[in-house]
Parts: structure tokens; sequence; C-alpha cells
């Protein structure tokens, strides 16, 4: 791996680390853009790999929120449960959707979440 | 209650398709329709994403789109990151971030459109080594 890269991949960690702690967000809105605009992931790999860094970036956020007693754990299974539903379908149907048209989806999300940054 | 498990699938839809944690739907599905705080519904939205991403990562990995290696340094440094986030958010106004952000966030939407729509695309990125 070359030090540019490694450097443009810690780069990544630490801002979708800050986002993540600023907002309680997982994180995942930081990293696929920037995979593929910085490093040059395609959609998919993007998307598959910030799943996976997501893991421990949740589990130890809600560790955290959970030693101050923030957390609903029967409001975390009924959101949850059927969401464990909609990820096997979004990964079956990323698959099979084109690349740009998931950068494209990608693209109307972060103004969602512009829009609710700002009305919050 | 219908509601809610139609907010926890478009998720998990969302989720899977776009690699996030789901959070963008969670957050405001526990503020409106459950009736939660803004900090509990984010406490209690993180620990909803914790199965989500993992049955999604497992997925995208017999799929062939994980790329361990960089998943795991993004992860890590990440959880670094946050403890560092959690302190400015103590610090600096919470309004002022959030408008920045949202900036930011727009900004990039417009690139990844660019990208998307652009013919050229930068070199793809270096195979994991063995």
């Amino acid at each position: 791996m070359s030090r540019a890269r490694s450097l443009k991949l810690a780069g990544i960690g630490t801002l979708a680390g800050l986002f993540s702690g600023v907002f309680g967000v997982g994180g995942g809105s930081v990293i696929v853009p920037l995979l593929i605009l910085w490093i040059g992931y395609d959609e998919r790999a993007a998307g598959g790999t910030s799943l996976l860094a997501m893991i421990p970036i949740a589990a130890v956020g809600a560790l955290a929120q959970a030693a101050y007693g923030n957390i609903h754990f029967a409001d975390a299974l009924l959101v949850g449960l059927p969401a464990l539903v909609g990820v096997t379908c979004g990964t079956s149907l990323q698959q099979r959707v084109p690349a740009r048209g998931v950068s494209m989806l990608f693209a109307a999300l972060l103004v969602a979440l512009a829009i609710e940054l700002v009305v919050q | 209650m219908i509601e809610v498990a139609t907010i926890g699938v478009l998720a998990g839809l969302v989720s899977g398709l776009l690699g996030v944690g789901g959070g963008i739907l969670f957050v405001p599905g526990l503020v409106f329709v459950i009736g939660l705080s803004q900090v509990d519904a984010e406490a209690t939205s993180l620990l909803a994403i914790v199965p989500v991403v993992m049955l999604g990562a497992w997925q995208q990995h017999r799929y062939g789109n994980v790329r361990v290696r960089d998943g795991v340094l993004i992860g890590l440094l990440a959880v670094v990151g946050s403890v560092a986030g959690v302190a400015v958010a103590n610090i600096v106004d919470g309004r002022t971030l959030r408008l920045a952000f949202a900036g930011v966030t727009l900004v990039v939407a417009a690139q990844l459109v660019r990208g998307a729509v652009s013919s050229s695309r930068p070199d793809p990125a270096e195979p994991e080594s063995p």
C-alpha cells in the first residue's frame, strides 16, 4: 500500500469518526464518497468496505451511549430487525443497478442529509 | 408499529444499497414516530445500526465488494476520531457545526454527480495485496 494511499485512508477514517462523534451517526455518508472521490473506488466496493468500517464505529458509539443510559433497547429492535430484511434486499439490489446510478442516489442522500442538518 | 417497521425496512434498503448505516432514516423515525429526544434517537439508532452493518458487510463480502484491510483501517481510526468528535461537539456551537457540515455535504454531492456523469474516472484502486 503506498504511503499517499494510506494517508488518504487514515484521513477518511478520522473524518468519518469526527462526523460520527459530532452527530451520532455511523459515518458511512463520509466514507463512501471519499473512497470514490479520493481513492478511486467503484461504488460497490465503496459501499461494501464502508459497511465493514462502520461495525467498530457503531459498536463503540453504542457502548458509550449505553453507558450514558441514552439507548431505548426495545425501540432499537423495533427499527433494527426490519432493517435486516431491508439491508439484504439493498445489497442484492446494489449488484444489479448501474454503479453510476448508485453515485447519483448517494448524491440525493447527501442533499437529504444537508437538509436534515439544517432543519434539525 | 407498521410505520416504524416500514422506516426500518427502508433504512436497511438504503444501508445495503449505498453503504451507509441507515441513521439518516432511523433518527427521524425514532424522533417523529416514536417520540424520542434527538439525543436518545441518535443513541438508539447507533445500536440498531450495529447488526445492520454486520449483516450488510458479510453479504457484500460474499459479493466480493469488501476490501478488508482498508475497511479495518478506516473503522479503527474512526473510533479514535469519534472521541475527538464528541469533544468538538461539546466545545463548538451545534448550529454552526450543522451548517458547516451541510455545506460540505452539498459540495461532495455535487462532486459525486460530476464524477458520475463524466466519462473519465480516477484510476481504479490498488488491489489488495495477497
